[in-house]
């Protein structure tokens, strides 16, 4: 039991008790005198027994008991009021019982088993007789007890609440009313009863508390058998009246009671008075309308009713009896007498589709169902809903049949039935205009009416009228008769072509002797009568004669007045002729004019006079005419008839080839096929081409659609036998009216015809094929495949006489869609809603109701328009809501500072990519936060030479800045591209050797007695802030340091001297000479610290003695990244470097320079940079620790100072050191705590890389890789490169970079006979090419690999490029030359030139052009991974990858894998490098301008770094220095030549001067600023001191330029 | 950082608001898992700086006890002052839980983010847990023997959506955390956190009470 389950109960018990003790005193006032007081009022009741307080019903006992505990709550509230009036000694003592009693039963309870549930209850129920007795026991004890005063109270308490129960059942009943019901139960004894009844319960419900305390799950026996109880109340209340009754005497009984019944009558009468059945009548209105009322109907007063909902009619009416019944219930109803309902919300479309799951095992009500392919209108997205839609509309294609005009199977006979069969059509059409008649009469009406007007019989027609109009009605005739004649040509010309066509036909049939059409022509004659006839006939021709005659004779005075006045002029002409004659003779001259006047003109001829039409002529012409056209009078009328009842013969008696045509005919068959919108919808049945080529479908099909159609067309096939199908061709059906509806469309035929040749080996004719009727082959003919479809297509129409027509308003606009009072937009498309006339006849059109308030808008919007008021905006917008959804507008969000700020962050660009806490006011942002970026967006594209000093390289800058941020752009993309390993850390999948081990290390004891060293924990950058990381320094020792040089007191340089400069072991053994032996002895030793430098900030070492220090310290130095961005990217692109400067500490006796000081000793400490070593820090980020000996790069000249050999004390080392150079160091540098190198950002850059485009072969590019996973497989720590990334993204196969080229003819020539001077010379160029490494600039994400060319032309480029330009020279000067792919000190992952020499492999280092044998101890490379040629690509897979270790021969495949190999051979991949290489020649004029520009750059710089001081100059030095410096040129700093050393210590005889050369490649102008600062040359404060500066720039071709910087300082000796 | 806050303060018109964050990650369910014990750290955007309390946190282990059924009860104190110039990147609480697994080893049994509730008041936000799920089958099985479950890099992946769309998560669990959030300066600076209409906050924290249920 739970506890809290137990504190409850404890608060229950203390309830109960309370509840015991009523019962208590219940049950005394009960038992001795009342409850036979009760029987009588029961029995004088009567009427009413069956109406007794009805037994608190389910509810209301519920109610109550939910008033009394309840069944698992909390104590009721009551409680607290009672405890006020039950006394607390009895309670004390009850309650004592009660946990007798209680713990008696929990006890028995217990001894149970906990058997089945039936059992369970069971034993509950004896349980509570038990405790009912226990009951009765301690009631015996309390009988004494009073009655209390208080208690009265709580009973009528009781009271009112249940009277309040029996108000709640409906009035209707004839249940007692209130009254009543208070009467009964104000009853003092009744209310007893009600007592025990409750006393009865409440034990119940104690015995539930316990029973639910011992198991829960027996409740819902438990409720079953309470509501028993409830039912049979009455019995109850008897049963223990009884009980009590016998409790006074005996302490155990037994109870024996009948088995109860009720009948079933008794039962119905009972649920009569509980139970109304609403009837399923319908209501009269009138009990639904507020009395005197007539129902009133909205709609019909023009508001706005919604649908109601659908409810079934019976439904409704048992809803409305049931509501008429309750109180107020006509408040129900409207005032229509219908129940208040909303319109239905429900949409009547699915608004989601429903859900099928595929899988196996669905329950069967879930299976699917095959259903018909219903157009789900929702998917229309113009569709609101299907109850506004209309469709589908039906056209009904009604195909009759097809008939052959010509089919390839007609036989000869056939040609000339279907000629006939069309003339004989063509003459009943005409026959059916009947023209010729019509005309006739016309010319007969009108020569009457001409007759008339002559005659003049019409008195109403006034004269002039009549005469006027005699010559138009002459007109008249003359045309009509033209046309008549014309007419009756015709008429008789077909007449006779029929006659003509059925004589052939019979001849061709006699000929044939077989018929094959059932065609026959007769010609019925039409006897007339001969003398009538002959009479109309002449008449005829006589007015016809007398109206020609009329007309020539007309024609004829016309032509006599033409030619009278013609005649006038020429006889006016003749004389006027004649009298100039005349005049000729007068004069001469004027004659010669007239002459020309009328010489050439035209001669008038004399007219001739017009000839007289004999009448008889024109009788002869009238009647030729009338004989060819006319029927001769007498002559019968013919009238053509075609009919076919002509027999055919039958197949057997004709001819074979006839025989095979007509077997040809039947297995001929044809269908067409209906298509609609150009979408085959249905096809006929196939029917056979019957023997007269007629095709009968009679097939009506009913097309379904939803728009307004496009087009309709049939497609006629042809099927010979069961082979191919045949397009014949197709028809274009119009699309009906939309008046054409079904039953009144007309049948009508269409014409077609097909283009296609047959050409068959029977009887028939074939199509498109030559033939002739002609025995001799005459008068050919070809016919075309050609006939009639006789079809009807029309509108169907609906189940209510409705057309089912789409609106007509789709017809025109090209959507047409199927809605029509749905949406305006989609019915009248956008356009149309600008066009309010469209509007509104769409809205007359669709019947919108203009009360619905959905239409409101839409109404209001088309009264305005319609009035003309309205302006219509000539423009659409999409999203109307933009403008509020607008943050800020436009210029706000451009001007404010802030959002510009917020903007450019989360565009992450570099400047404000880690801005943090963007200020939240305007004015707290500062101008100057953004005029750097604007600064550089300016200076994009602007090239500035301030910095750069040539222009080349500003340019090549510029570039480089532009491919940078190119790059950086494409890394932030990258950035935010994840990948899994970058989220998740997930183990690798064990492979099995390391599962076996890991098993094996179960078994390894806990503390093995020799730990082994665990690796230090790995960080992962991004969780790190300031000051958590730390870089250690180890300085542990160094080797040959430079010595301060013996000789003078004053520590002058002696020229006895060596020669300063030993890079070159050329000639160690010649720079000992003997001489020096005197001074070994009493050399100066040095005394050296170093002093590491990051960051500004500055650690140093003690000072140790000596040339061989040991100090063996460790420098601490924080580390702080840009911008506080401790991200992996971030680190990688980390520009800062480690310095390590090696300096000595000279002590000066200042008291031996100033004597007056006298008595103390004072010393002033200087400090001379010796020489110092730079390591970048992404290296020691990437290499996580970078620990050996290291070369210090020490100035080719040091003043003052030597390296000698310590002859004397190492001369057993002597041998390892003369393989060395310069001097060392031995270093070992890390980073606290460890970071995680970011490889993954690299890697998957490189992944993002690869999917830039290509051009290698896929083939050769899977080889790649895969070699590459074989190579990193075996040895992971060994990098294998096959592909690398070329400056415009492009994966390239790395061989393609290895190509001899040509190095500049200059260095080849400056020593033509030496090869290994030439290719140091060579070395040297290419390592003067300044160094740019890509993991700065590119922020360590990838590697670009630039071509020679372009590397010459950038000049810039890390050691990849510098490592490829050297192999291909070295190639290109014949050697034998690899790339070597390795790691190297101090750079890491870098790439070196490998090359052999005379049996002997030398290893170059690129960027400072030295080289070291494969032995040499000191060489930076560390390990070799892959060597690379022209043509192939070999990695190491000997177990040692350290130079000094491995086999440099390749070709023992043991020892060197190689990429092609027989297996994959070389494909002969074409170089990406040029050709050749052209080289500019430098411009020595510029490269002196530059010179002198660095040195006055320099030395206002040294000016500037000593604000405090006066900076002298010492110019006399400087000149000296000057002509020093090319010198040293031209020795690659190594042998300078004693003399201008000498010379400068005999010129500076006075100084003390100590300084040095620098030599660098160059780039710009800070690293030449920067070198000369670090230095630290002008730190010297004596008072007197002077400097020296000078610059060389010397120039090699392609603008390389290689620039020394001397710089001295000097002090004057007094 | 004080010292700005208090000139703000003093000014008309301050340059941060503050939001104070107390409350406790009070319990967890996991059905499955017994003895964890949570980290929690907070992740915000560049504009906000803890200005007081703990930016992270990590509980001690507790165990499943008979009385409350299944409910791991940490009642672990959260206390953390921010101020901030910007509401965009609103600070989260990560929680992630961890606990030993058949074998013992330590592993993950949960991520989880919640924003900090904007509006002041007491809040009570349960927040579904879950860990990445292991790539294979065999992955699965490996890990499950090695007791390397796949973990995020940083349990600060749950804060931000980025990438996430590379992983797969089964849940776990879920933690209930309550906070008792105060800001200051917010409604100077113009960003109205409270509707007009729920100023009672007693109101806010039954919509709270009923939102759990």
């Amino acid at each position: 039991m739970d506890c809290s389950e137990e504190s409850r109960m404890i608060i229950m018990e203390d309830f109960l008790d309370e509840d015991a003790a009523q019962v208590e005193r219940l049950k005394r006032t009960l038992t001795a005198h009342r409850h036979r007081r009760r029987k009588p009022l029961r029995e004088a009741d009567g009427a009413p027994e069956l109406s007794p307080p009805p037994p608190p019903p389910p509810e209301g006992s519920r109610a109550s008991m939910a008033a009394a505990p309840p069944p698992r709550g909390l104590p009721p509230v009551p409680s607290a009021s009672r405890t006020g009036f039950a006394e607390f000694s009895v309670r004390e003592r009850m309650r004592e019982k009660l946990k007798a009693a209680r713990s008696k039963a929990e006890s028995t309870l217990l001894q149970q088993d906990p058997g089945p549930q039936r059992r369970h209850l069971k034993s509950i129920r004896e349980e509570k007789k038990r405790v009912r007795l226990e009951k009765e026991s301690d009631k015996d004890e309390f009988r004494e007890m009073q009655e209390d005063e208080s208690r009265i109270s709580s009973k009528v308490n009781f009271r009112d609440s249940a009277k309040n129960l029996k108000q709640k059942p409906p009035i209707q009943n004839n249940f007692p009313s209130a009254e009543e019901a208070y009467n009964f139960f104000t009853f003092d004894f009744d209310s007893e009863a009600e007592r025990v009844k409750a006393g009865a319960r409440k034990r119940n419900e104690l015995n539930r508390e316990e029973e639910e305390a011992e198991a829960e799950d027996v409740e819902t026996h438990e409720e079953g058998q309470e509501e028993e109880e409830e039912t049979d109340e009455d019995v109850h209340l008897v049963k223990d009246d009884d009980l009590f009754v016998l409790g006074q005497t005996a302490q155990d009984i037994l109870v024996m009671k009948p088995a109860e019944y009720e009948s079933y009558s008794e039962q119905l009468q009972k649920e009569k008075e509980f139970l109304f059945i609403p009837s399923m009548q319908a209501v009269p209105a009138s009990q639904k309308i507020p009395g005197n009322m007539q129902p009133r109907y909205l709609e019909d007063e023009g508001l706005y009713t919604g649908e109601r909902p659908f409810v079934s009619p019976s439904n409704l009416n048992i809803l409305e009896n049931r509501i008429l019944r309750q109180e107020q219930g006509k408040e129900w109803f409207g005032d229509d007498g219908k129940i208040l309902a909303l319109p239905n919300p429900i949409k009547q479309s699915l608004t989601r589709p429903p859900i099928f799951s595929l899988e196996e095992g669905i329950e069967p009500e879930l299976e699917t169902l095959y259903r018909k392919a219903i157009k789900v209108t929702s998917a229309n997205q113009y569709l609101v809903g299907p109850g506004d839609f209309q469709g589908p509309f039906q056209l009904d294609i009604d195909i009759l049949g097809l008939i052959f005009t010509h089919h390839p199977c007609f036989s000869r006979e056939h040609v000339l039935a279907a000629k006939l069969a069309q003339l004989y059509d063509q003459y009943l059409a005409r026959k059916q205009k009947n023209l010729t008649t019509l005309l006739t009469d016309k010319l007969h009406a009108l020569r009457n009416a001409v007759q008339g007007s002559v005659d003049g019989g019409d008195a109403a027609v006034p004269k002039p009228v009549a005469q006027q109009s005699i010559p138009e009605y002459k007109i008249e005739i003359r045309q009509t008769r033209r046309l008549r004649d014309a007419e009756q040509e015709k008429d008789r010309t077909l007449l006779k072509t029929i006659i003509k066509a059925w004589k052939e036909m019979k001849s061709l049939r006699d000929f044939q002797k077989f018929t094959n059409t059932p065609m026959k022509l007769y010609l019925r004659k039409e006897e007339v009568n001969r003398r009538l006839d002959e009479k109309a006939y002449e008449a005829e021709i006589q007015a016809e004669i007398n109206e020609l005659l009329e007309e020539y004779m007309e024609e004829y005075e016309k032509k006599m007045e033409e030619y009278k006045t013609e005649l006038q002029e020429w006889k006016s002409w003749n004389k006027a002729q004649k009298s100039k004659k005349k005049k000729k003779k007068k004069d001469l001259r004027e004659e010669e004019e007239s002459v020309d006047d009328c010489g050439p003109g035209e001669e008038p001829v004399k007219p001739i006079p017009p000839k007289m039409v004999g009448s008889l002529e024109i009788e002869q012409q009238v009647r030729e005419k009338a004989d060819n056209f006319r029927r001769k009078p007498g002559e019968p009328i013919l009238i053509p008839e075609l009919v076919l009842s002509g027999s055919i013969t039958p197949s057997e008696l004709c001819p074979r080839a006839e025989v095979l045509r007509r077997e040809d005919v039947k297995k001929r068959s044809s269908f067409i096929k209906v298509l609609f919108n150009s979408k085959e919808v249905s096809r006929t049945v196939t029917r056979p081409i019957s023997s007269d080529f007629r095709v009968h479908f009679g097939q009506i099909f009913n097309l379904q659609i939803f728009n307004w159609p496009e087009s309709l067309k049939l497609q006629i096939y042809e099927t010979v036998g069961i082979g191919s199908t045949t397009l014949l061709a197709e028809v274009f059906i119009p699309i009906p009216e939309t008046t054409v509806l079904t039953g009144s469309a007309p049948i009508e035929e269409i014409e077609f015809s097909s283009n296609q040749r047959v050409m068959l080996d029977h009887e028939g004719v074939g199509s498109g094929v030559s033939f002739s009727f002609e025995a001799d082959g005459s008068n050919r003919m070809t016919l075309m495949t050609s006939g009639k479809v006789s079809n009807s297509v029309s509108w169907a129409v609906g189940e209510k006489g409705v057309p089912l027509i789409p609106p007509v308003s789709q017809q025109n606009t090209g959507i047409a869609s199927a809605l029509k009072n749905i949406d305006a937009i989609a019915s009248i498309g956008t356009s149309g809603l600008t066009d309010m006339k469209k509007l509104a006849k769409w809205a007359a059109e669709a019947k919108l109701d203009p009360n619905d308030p959905n239409n409101a808008a839409l109404m209001q919007l088309i009264t305005v328009a319609t009035s003309g008021e309205a302006h219509v905006p000539d423009f659409f917008r999409l999203e109307q809501l933009q403008q509020e959804f607008n943050f800020v507008s436009e210029e706000e969000l451009n001007r404010s500072k802030r959002f510009r700020l917020l903007q450019l962050r989360n565009a992450e660009v570099a400047e404000f990519r880690n801005y943090k806490q963007v200020p939240l006011h305007e004015r707290e942002i500062s101008e100057k936060l953004f005029q750097d970026y604007e600064k550089r967006l300016c200076e994009r594209d602007v090239i500035d030479s301030k910095h750069y000093l040539d222009a080349h390289r500003a340019i090549v800058a510029n570039y480089l800045q532009k491919v940078r941020e190119s790059v950086i752009n494409r890394f932030l993309v990258a950035k935010h591209h994840f990948l899994l390993s970058d989220l998740v850390n997930e183990e690798e999948i064990p492979s099995l050797g390391i599962l076996g081990l890991s098993i094996f290390k179960l078994a390894e004891p806990r503390r093995p007695l020799k730990p082994r060293r665990r690796e230090r924990k790995k960080v992962t950058a991004q969780n790190l802030s300031d000051g958590d990381i730390k870089l250690l320094v180890n300085i542990i020792r160094a080797y040959d340091i430079p010595v301060r040089k013996p000789g003078s007191k004053l520590q002058q340089p002696s020229r006895q001297s060596r020669s300063f400069n030993e890079m070159f072991a050329a000639s160690p053994s010649a720079q000992s000479p003997g001489e020096n032996i005197d001074w070994v002895f009493n050399q100066v030793s040095v005394r050296p610290f170093v002093e590491v430098s990051f960051q500004r900030t500055v650690c140093r070492t003690t000072t140790a003695e000596g040339p061989n220090p040991n100090w063996n310290e460790e420098l601490e130095l924080p580390f702080r990244a840009p911008n506080g961005d401790y991200s992996t990217h971030s680190l990688q692109s980390v520009k800062d470097e480690v310095f390590i400067n090696l300096f000595d500490e000279v002590l000066h006796d200042v008291g031996e320079d100033d004597p007056e000081r006298g008595g103390g000793i004072h010393t002033r400490v200087e400090r001379h940079w010796l020489g110092y070593i730079k390591i970048p820090f992404t290296t020691i980020y990437f290499q996580a620790r970078i620990d050996g000996t290291f070369k210090v790069d020490i100035p080719p000249v040091l003043l003052g100072y030597s390296k000698e050999k310590n002859l004397g004390n190492d001369r057993g080392y002597d041998s390892v050191r003369n393989l060395s150079e310069g001097s060392y160091i031995t270093l070992f540098i890390t980073i606290e705590p460890q970071l995680v190198p970011g490889e993954s950002v690299r890697e998957k850059m490189n992944e993002m890389l690869k999917k830039f485009d290509t051009q290698e072969d896929e083939k050769l590019l899977q080889a790649a890789e895969k070699y590459e996973a074989e190579c990193t497989s075996k040895f992971p720590s060994r990098q294998c490169r096959t592909t690398v990334i070329d400056l415009s993204g492009k994966s390239v196969f790395i061989t393609r970079y290895i190509k001899p080229l040509n190095p500049p003819e200059e260095l080849l020539d400056a020593h033509p006979n030496s090869s290994q001077t030439a290719a140091e010379l060579v070395a040297r160029y290419v390592a003067l090419i300044p160094f740019l490494p890509d993991s700065v600039s590119f922020a360590g994400i990838c590697d670009l690999w630039s071509t020679s060319d372009q590397f010459l032309n950038l000049l810039a480029g890390d050691e990849e490029e510098h490592a490829v330009l050297l192999c291909n020279y070295f190639l290109g000067m014949g050697k034998k030359a690899w790339l070597v792919i390795g790691n190297a000190i101090p750079e890491g992952a870098t790439a070196y030139v490998l090359t052999l020499e005379k049996n002997q492999y030398a290893i170059w280092n690129p960027s400072t052009g030295c080289f070291y044998g494969q032995f040499d101890t000191f060489c930076p490379l560390q390990n070799v991974y892959c060597l690379i040629s022209g043509d192939n690509i070999w990695f190491n897979i000997q177990e040692y990858d350290s130079p000094v270790r491995i086999n440099f021969d390749i070709s023992k495949p043991k020892l060197w894998k190689s990429f092609f190999s027989r297996s994959l051979p070389y494909p002969g991949l074409c170089s990406v490098q040029p050709e050749e290489l052209i080289y500019q020649h430098s411009d020595k004029a510029a490269v002196v301008e530059l010179q002198g520009r660095i040195e006055k750059i320099l030395k206002e710089k040294i000016m500037e770094w000593r604000p405090r001081h006066l900076t002298r100059w010492n110019r006399y030095c400087t000149s000296t220095l000057r002509h020093f410096l090319p010198l040293l040129e031209q020795n690659h700093g190594k042998d300078v030549e004693d003399d201008h050393q000498a010379e400068l210590q005999k010129q500076l005889g006075d100084y003390r001067v100590s300084g040095f050369p620098i030599h660098m490649p160059f780039s710009e102008v800070r690293p030449l600023i920067e070198a000369v600062h670090s230095t630290g040359v002008h730190t010297i404060d004596v008072s007197n001191v002077e400097f020296a500066l000078a610059v060389y720039v010397h120039a090699y071709p392609q603008n390389v330029l290689s620039v020394w910087i001397y710089i001295a300082s000097l002090v004057r000796n007094r | 950082m004080a010292a700005a806050a208090g000139s703000g303060s003093s000014s008309s018109s301050p340059d941060v608001f503050l939001v104070a964050v107390s409350g406790q990650i009070e319990s967890g369910q996991f059905p499955e898992f017994d003895d964890l014990y949570c980290k929690f750290c907070f992740v915000y955007g560049q504009d906000w700086v803890p200005t007081a309390g703990l930016e992270e946190g990590i509980s001690q282990i507790t165990s499943k006890s008979d009385a409350a059924n299944s409910t791991l009860v940490w009642n672990f104190p959260i206390d953390i002052t921010f101020k901030s110039t910007n509401p965009s990147g609103w600070p989260q609480i990560v929680v992630s839980v961890y606990g030993p697994d058949f074998f013992g080893n330590d592993v993950v049994r949960g991520y989880g983010a919640v924003h900090v509730p904007i509006i002041p008041g007491r809040h009570i936000r349960t927040i579904p847990m879950f860990v990445p799920e292991s790539t294979s089958r065999l992955q699965k099985f490996t890990s499950w023997f090695t007791g390397r479950r796949p973990e995020f890099t940083d349990p600060r992946v749950v804060a931000q959506g980025e990438g996430r769309e590379v992983t797969r998560v089964r849940s776990q669990g879920f933690v209930t955390i309550s906070f008792n959030v105060v800001t200051k300066d917010m409604k100077k600076l113009g960003y109205e956190v409270t509707p007009s209409d729920m100023q009672n906050h007693s109101l806010v924290s039954v919509t709270e009470g009923i939102h759990n249920y």
